[in-house]
């Protein structure tokens, strides 16, 4: 118990997912993943495409998330995010049209570099995941 | 007065008015509650955002530097007001509310010789104030395709909103809303989005030390935009539920009032029904007597 601290991811339509006996949480911040443990500083940061990892005991799960905030304090952690999906619900046809949609927005001329950047390491981080 | 086939054709013209009535209300029921949902959902991430940048804001070393939407431009001289409304009509007070209480904010703008822009969302809000502020109206639009709000809508309102900030088209941007807050209590809301209201009294006493990764400003810079864009989501699920009450509960009221119409139009059909009767009786016992 005393290990454990809580977790809530909200997207704008709803609250996506509300824990409180998660160990570890392993989020991808803009400048490299960060693992976060109980009683770690409070912290604010950014997340960019990537994997969310959340320990609790021996149960392991994994979430995609696009783009998002993440504030610990207290001993809780908030992930706002506005696009996520559970890695276990999806399938390879799903992953695949993300990407496609990625790829299409990708070749359009008007984005700037950061978008590029962003979409090119969702498209980076979708792929890793259809071979696995 | 009225012949008896004439109140026949009358109660019956009533009744299936009361019938359409009484289906626009179970409708709206029923799209009540999704909404009401959806509205209570999306409730904990603007809170949540709002919350992320209160704190922001107070840790915020230099407010000299800080971001312009957090700020404002400095300047107070052009009010931009997005007005949100409905698509649909037959929702009772819903939409004059707002426009109601728009209208007098823009009376407050204009007496106090600043500048007003209108942004309308919704056609209803539109059809109401083009009359007036028709120069005044520098955009419209509407989600007439949409089912449901979505947030995919709300960032699109945004951005618009955002692009014209750094145009230096507007200095102070202002939504009117209707929040939801039971079937028969909606009020409606004025809520100032640029530069951002902090309450400053409350962000004293709590000061946290943040970790920021990347630096402050550059999260506030990236977390603003996105701010605006939760707030016009939050406002349009809120307006949704609201414009569902608001029908509901003025559908029940139409429906209460044609039963009304229709038991007091029996009541005359009856006693004309039988003064008929006894007007020809009399004359047929008049008639014998004579004999």
């Amino acid at each position: 118990m005393s290990e454990n601290f809580s977790i809530e991811i909200v997207n704008p339509e709803k609250s996506f997912l509300s824990k409180d006996n998660v160990s570890e949480v392993v989020v991808p911040a803009f400048e490299g993943e960060i693992g976060i443990l109980k009683d770690h500083i409070s912290i604010i940061s950014f997340l960019k495409p990537g994997i969310i990892k959340i320990f609790s005991g021996t149960e392991k799960e994994s979430y995609f998330v696009e783009d998002g905030i993440v504030e610990f304090k207290d001993n809780s952690l908030s992930v706002l995010t506005s696009f996520i999906f559970n890695l276990k619900d999806s399938d390879k046809n799903y992953i695949s049209n993300t990407i496609s949609e990625a790829e299409k927005e990708l070749s359009k001329d008007d984005i700037d570099d950061q978008k590029r950047f962003l979409l090119n390491h969702k498209i980076e981080v979708l792929k890793s995941l259809s071979i696995n | 007065m009225a012949s008896l086939d004439d109140l026949k054709k009358r109660i019956s013209s009533v009744k299936s008015t009361q019938k359409i009535t009484k289906a626009m209300k179970m409708v709206a029921a029923s799209k009540l509650r999704r909404a009401q949902e959806n509205a209570e959902k999306g409730r904990p991430y603007s809170e949540k955002m709002n919350n992320i940048i209160l704190n922001l804001s107070n840790s915020i070393s230099d407010k000299e530097n800080s971001p312009k939407l957090l700020t404002g431009s400095g300047e107070n001289k052009v009010h931009l007001c997005v007005i949100m409304t409905s698509d649909r009509g037959l929702c009772g007070g819903f939409n004059t509310n707002i426009i109601k209480k728009a209208k007098s904010y823009f009376q407050k703008i204009l007496e106090e010789k600043k500048d007003l822009k209108i942004i309308t969302v919704g056609s209803k809000g539109y059809d109401q104030l083009k009359r007036i502020y028709k120069d005044n109206i520098i955009e419209k639009i509407s989600f007439k395709e949409s089912k449901y709000a979505n947030y995919f809508d709300a960032d699109k309102v945004g951005k618009i909103i955002i692009d014209k900030f750094e145009k230096k088209e507007f200095d102070v941007c202002t939504i009117f809303y209707n929040q939801f807050k039971n079937v028969i209590t909606q009020i409606p809301q004025e809520q100032q989005i640029i530069p951002l209201k902090t309450s400053e009294s409350e962000g004293s006493s709590f000061k946290n030390n943040y970790e920021f990764e990347p630096e402050e400003d550059e999260i506030l810079n990236n977390l603003l935009p996105k701010n605006i864009s939760t707030q016009i989501f939050k406002a349009m699920l809120e307006n949704s539920a609201s414009e569902q009450g608001s029908r509901m509960s003025a559908m029940d009221n139409a429906t209460r009032n044609a039963g009304e119409m229709v038991d007091k139009l029996t009541i005359q059909y009856n006693r004309s029904r039988q003064a008929a009767i006894t007007k020809e009786l009399i004359e047929i016992i008049s008639g014998a007597e004579s004999l």
